[in-house]
């Protein structure tokens, strides 16, 4: 049994679960605030991968992760300004405008990688530091999976309390519900829906272009041509199974990443005769058939996905 | 056009649907812009291009479709747009006691903890006061307010409407129904397409003078017909258990039996079955228990397009969704249940003479006004369309027409037409069970009543004993 334990490693094994839903989080939590305002945001997954790539080019550059960070977040800004756009002020449908940029993305990121970066021969950024929060990194357990990590993981944890408090705390949260469940009612009441939406979306954008760095700049710092792998699409799904709370996206990213790591721990430490492209199905497939089985329950804001006319 | 209202007065705008009014209100509250003209409030000249203007002023208005949001609390919706915050963050307590506060001094009776989701109709209606009333409104416009309250609940609103005016305030009452006119109103202005027709007092003008102005000819405000003759049992519901979109009962162990020759009027507040009720015998909805039987066969299992080709009809109760497709002429409507069969159709081929020829006969005999068959159903009115939709379901000769919410939505001269329509194929031996909000239109054309409440039908009452109190009770639940 203690061999079977020390095998396992289960503080590692969290540690790790942690560390990779970091993305799937603070994706999941763009798409909650832009859904939470009446639109659906797939262009998460594209969003992701050009943060990842402009924080990598921009760190590459300017050999620092920190300017790189904040490039990433102002591209997944700047991203999310355009499908706002499409989708608030030209009425595009909100999947077609999101399936844009994420093909758009994949293309782009692509193509200057390979003519940029890829032949580059210099030094690369490096990731972020490590940090040890004093004190408390020193528990048993939970300091090593909570206060022994990086920037972007710390930016998480701190962010879902903060995206909570502002959607059921603020002035602004309640007119973000608001436009998202009966965006009518919301103008009624004074409340002005497009700008609303509008920043709600570029909020996701900043969120998930946080979660882009992640990618490039906490993991392996380096680019890889779609290095996000459909963790936005994960993401989305986490948001839905999390049912559009911040508490609820961050146990259903833990489960979606917690469920990769043990899939890749059966392999490598227990030998488990599985083919590895097998084992690295595990979370897609749980994530179809958790978002099969709660689509029917978890109830969607009213009106996400319906473009709002006035008058 | 011109409109004016005063302090301490209930100002009724009266009018047929499409008439203008909710337009004229939607303009005074900012939500559309008008064309020429202009507005004036407590003797200044004001420009309103937008709600928030409006709130302002002092303007609240109660839309005819509430502008609550279900998942929130009661506070929440209240101060939604005018929330009291420090630095952002919203004092929920602080909305909850001014709500209350609020909510007592009016005699409104409504807990700002709750959710709108489970909340009545009446309910709500008082949040969507209280909310106009919080944003420091001083004239308050209510838009067809009575058309989903019970006539008990009408009474409390129309208490709280005078407790408003006693305070100083004004309200405008947009409505149709010339009986609230006469209670509550003192100045009716009345509008036809778009203009203002009259200005006058409940003193001056009866009834049947109002509805004249309002539909521009003498109107008959009961609908003629001789006692019924029943026949044999047409349509019978057994036991019928039927679950709504959220997987609730809708409908519970209903009995029902619908017998050739007589009108079985079903009334109750919107939302208590009824729509449930229609989709399962039509076949649009499972049945989860029980058994529909027409002309004694089971059709349970069958699917609509047999119950229809077996002789069920239905009018469904929004056109627009189930009724018509706007986009096909007027022809391909007539024949939407048959357009696959003799004569419209031969080995696979459309016969289109066959078509026209039948729809032009249908077009005559309800009195359609278009200008050929073949123009889309979307350059209609209402009333028009509405027309068609019965047109298809009656020119089939029905042996059961299901008819929900027959006329809603559509001009007087449509309503008389339609009910006249019903009546006559009633004599004809028709079965007709009728599902309306409009609990006038249940009592003057039902030879019973079933009221439904909660998914039960709580009593099946002979039309001659039922009358509106006793009735209204029961739709309220009162058993």
């Amino acid at each position: 049994m203690t061999d079977f334990l020390s095998q396992l490693d289960p503080v590692s094994l969290l540690s790790i679960t942690l560390i990779t839903a970091t993305p799937l989080v603070l994706a999941a939590m763009g798409g909650m605030m832009c859904e939470r305002s009446g639109v659906v945001n797939i262009a998460l997954e594209g969003i992701m991968l050009t943060g990842a790539f402009i924080g990598y080019g921009v760190a590459f550059f300017t050999h620092s992760v920190w300017i790189g960070l904040a490039a990433a977040i102002v591209s997944g800004m700047l991203i999310a300004t355009l499908h706002a756009v499409l989708s608030i002020s030209f009425l595009v449908d909100q999947i077609v405008s999101g399936m844009v940029i994420n093909i758009l993305a994949v293309g782009i990121t692509g193509v200057f990688y390979r003519t940029y970066l890829e032949s580059a021969t210099t030094v690369g950024p490096g990731t972020f530091p490590h940090w040890d929060v004093p004190v408390l990194s020193a528990i048993p357990v939970i300091g090593p999976i909570f206060f022994q990590n990086q920037f972007v993981t710390y930016a998480m944890l701190i962010l879902i309390f903060v995206v909570h408090f502002i959607l059921f705390r603020t002035v602004w949260g309640l007119r973000t519900r608001a436009c998202g469940e009966h965006p009518r009612a919301a103008e009624t009441a004074g409340i002005n829906v497009y700008f609303v939406r509008y920043v709600n979306v570029i909020a996701s954008g900043a969120l998930a272009g946080l979660g882009g760095a992640y990618f490039s700049l906490q993991q392996i710092g380096n680019f890889l041509p779609n290095m996000t792998g459909g963790r936005g699409y994960i993401a989305l799904a986490a948001m839905i199974f999390g049912k559009w709370t911040p508490l609820g996206a961050f146990a259903a990213s833990l489960l979606f990443s917690g469920s990769d790591q043990v899939g890749s721990r059966l392999q490598s430490v227990f030998h488990v005769p599985i083919p590895l492209q097998f084992l690295g199905m595990i979370p897609y497939v749980l994530t179809i058939i958790v978002v099969a089985g709660a689509m029917g329950r978890a109830v969607a804001p009213a009106a996400v996905g319906i473009p709002y006319k006035k008058g | 056009m011109d409109l004016d209202v005063s302090w301490r007065q209930v100002h009724a705008l009266l009018g047929e649907n499409g008439a203008g009014k909710s337009t004229l209100m939607n303009v005074v509250y900012g939500l559309l812009r008008p064309d020429a003209g202009e507005i004036s409030f407590d003797g200044q000249r004001v420009e309103i291009r937008s709600p928030l203007d409006a709130i302002r002023l002092g303007i609240g208005m109660v839309h005819q479709h509430f502008m609550l949001i279900p998942p929130l609390t009661v506070a929440e919706n209240i101060v939604l747009g005018h929330e009291i915050a420090n630095r952002g963050v919203i004092d929920l307590a602080g909305a909850s006691s001014r709500v209350h506060e609020l909510s007592q001094r009016f005699g409104l009776d409504v807990n700002p903890r709750e959710r709108i989701a489970d909340l009545s109709v009446g309910t709500q209606q008082r949040v969507e006061i209280l909310k106009a009333l919080y944003r420091g409104a001083r004239l308050l416009i209510l838009d067809e307010p009575t058309a989903v309250l019970t006539p008990q609940e009408i009474d409390g609103l129309f208490a709280i409407v005078r407790a408003l005016v006693a305070e100083g305030n004004a309200v405008i009452f947009i409505t149709h129904k010339l009986a609230e006119v006469a209670q509550i109103a003192d100045v009716i202005t009345v509008m036809r397409r778009g203009q203002v027709v009259a200005t006058t007092t409940p003193k001056e003008s009866s009834s049947a003078d109002l509805a004249r102005m309002m539909v521009g000819r003498p109107v008959l405000l009961r609908v003629e017909k001789k006692p019924a003759e029943p026949g044999a049992r047409s349509l019978a519901v057994e036991d019928l258990v039927v679950l709504d979109d959220r997987r609730h009962v809708a409908v519970d162990k209903v009995n029902l039996e619908v017998r050739a020759g007589e009108i079985v009027g079903i009334a109750g507040v919107e939302g208590n079955g009824q729509n449930e009720l229609v989709e399962a015998i039509m076949g649009l909805r499972p049945m989860k228990g029980g058994r529909v039987l027409l002309e004694g066969h089971e059709i349970g299992r069958a699917t609509t397009r047999s119950r229809l080709h077996r002789g069920l009809g239905l009018i469904p109760p929004d056109r627009h969704r189930m009724g018509v497709v706007l986009e096909l002429s007027v022809a391909d409507n007539l024949v939407l249940d048959d357009y696959d069969r003799p004569p419209f159709a031969r080995w696979l081929v459309r016969q289109f003479s066959a078509i026209r020829e039948y729809a032009e006969r249908l077009i005559k005999t309800f009195d359609i006004r278009v200008q050929n068959p073949e123009q889309p159903v979307s350059s209609l009115s209402g009333g028009n369309q509405q027309k068609l939709v019965v047109a298809r379901q009656l020119g089939t000769l029905p042996k059961v027409l299901i008819a929900s919410q027959p006329t809603r939505g559509v001009d007087v001269g449509s309503i008389e037409f339609i009910h006249r329509q019903i009546v006559s194929e009633r004599d004809r031996g028709l079965a007709v069970l009728l599902v309306s909000s409009e609990l006038d239109e249940v009592l003057s054309l039902a030879d019973r009543v079933a009221v439904i409440y909660r998914g039960h039908i709580v009593a099946v009452i002979d039309a001659k004993d039922a009358d509106r109190e006793r009735v209204g009770l029961l739709m309220a639940g009162a058993a």
